[in-house]
């Protein structure tokens, strides 16, 4: 078992999330919550986007799946961190339980509670495989990165690869400057979401 | 208090598409029902409190979800229901069952903490305590729909 969180030698979280950003497409709904709230508004700003904060920790999988439920046409996206998915590991099982295909999962893995100062999560200190326990609850496509060249290079691909899927991205902690929220209230995101559904 | 067939048929008829639930005795006999209901999907999560984040989802992509567990799932889900029916101001509505209710000498703390909870919650609900109260859960889900506000319809449950 390691004696260190060795997360600290992952890919920028911010190059990370800079790939799907340049990947997303005008129909896709996206939903962040926690660190990943803070920093997506900064590398990009869609209509369809949900920056789920204030959230409840795990809530962002329960959250994106209901929205693949409900729309079934589009592709939902859902970024959560290693702390949120800890707090209810058994949301894959409720994703694969479903039926939903069209649901991606991108874990910002970086062993910490980033938001509340970077305190480590029970995991920190372990090599957890997630998307080893993404595959055994049924994920027919559960992949690990922890090189960026390696998935920039792979990303298109393997968002087209047979869903749900769970992607794994190893990442260092957020520069500081990304921490800062600026995301607009989440009632008022969400009147723009469904009017962008066209839902009345 | 409501078969299977009954509760799919009221539930069918009030226009809910999905059914987001975690099952106690009382209302786990439903099941065979809603799980083979052509009129609405049963969804099935591991903690209840997925089922409030997920039924948020569903409402918030046009569909109309209904969130069903008993009162220990009630509790357990405290954040997630404060999160989406208060900060995320989303008109969820929901069944709980409240266990032991309907068991004058329980003490059992699930039936307790019960009336205590929603009122500090302040939600707008409606109970279900004999059988001559059961079209009370669809006037109370109208009423709670036009007014575009949560509602939970409380069933009075016996031992379990």
């Amino acid at each position: 078992m390691p004696t260190r969180n060795d997360r600290s030698s992952g890919m920028s979280v911010v190059e990370a999330l800079r790939v799907v950003a340049d990947l997303c497409c005008g129909q896709q709904i996206v939903v962040t919550n926690q660190g990943s709230a803070r920093i997506w508004p900064k590398l990009r700003r869609r209509p369809l986007d949900v920056h789920y904060n204030p959230s409840t920790m795990s809530g962002a999988i329960p959250l994106a799946l209901g929205l693949a439920l409900a729309q079934r046409h589009r592709e939902v996206l859902a970024i959560s961190g290693d702390g949120s998915l800890l707090m209810s590991l058994g949301s894959l099982v409720t994703v694969v339980g479903s039926g939903a295909t069209n649901l991606t999962i991108v874990l910002l893995d970086n062993g910490l509670y980033e938001v509340t100062g970077g305190q480590e999560t029970p995991a920190a200190r372990m090599a957890i495989d997630y998307a080893g326990i993404a595959r055994a609850a049924g994920f027919p496509t559960s992949l690990e990165f922890r090189d960026l060249s390696d998935w920039r290079a792979r990303a298109a691909d393997v968002l087209t690869l047979p869903g749900p899927r769970f992607i794994r991205l190893v990442v260092s902690a957020a520069p500081a400057e990304y921490l800062i929220s600026s995301t607009p209230p989440l009632p008022e995101q969400l009147a723009g979401l469904k009017t962008s559904l066209e839902i009345a | 208090m409501f078969t299977g067939p009954e509760i799919e048929a009221v539930f069918a008829e009030l226009g809910i598409t999905h059914v987001v639930w975690i099952p106690d005795t009382a209302i786990g006999p439903w099941e065979a029902s809603l799980a083979g209901s052509s009129r609405l999907r049963l969804i099935r999560v591991c903690r209840e409190g997925e089922a409030w984040p997920l039924a948020a989802g569903l409402h918030l992509g046009g569909q109309i979800p209904l969130v069903v567990m008993q009162t220990t799932g009630l509790f357990e889900s405290g954040d997630a229901l404060r999160n989406v029916l208060f900060d995320m101001k989303l008109p969820i509505y929901s069944l709980i069952g409240v266990r032991n209710w309907l068991a004058p000498q329980s003490r059992d703390s699930a039936k307790t903490f019960a009336e205590p909870i929603l009122n500090a919650w302040g939600l707008d609900r409606q109970w279900i305590v004999e059988p001559a109260d059961k079209p009370k859960l669809a006037e109370h889900f109208c009423r709670c729909r036009l007014a575009g506000v949560p509602g939970i319809t409380l069933l009075a449950e016996g031992a379990p």
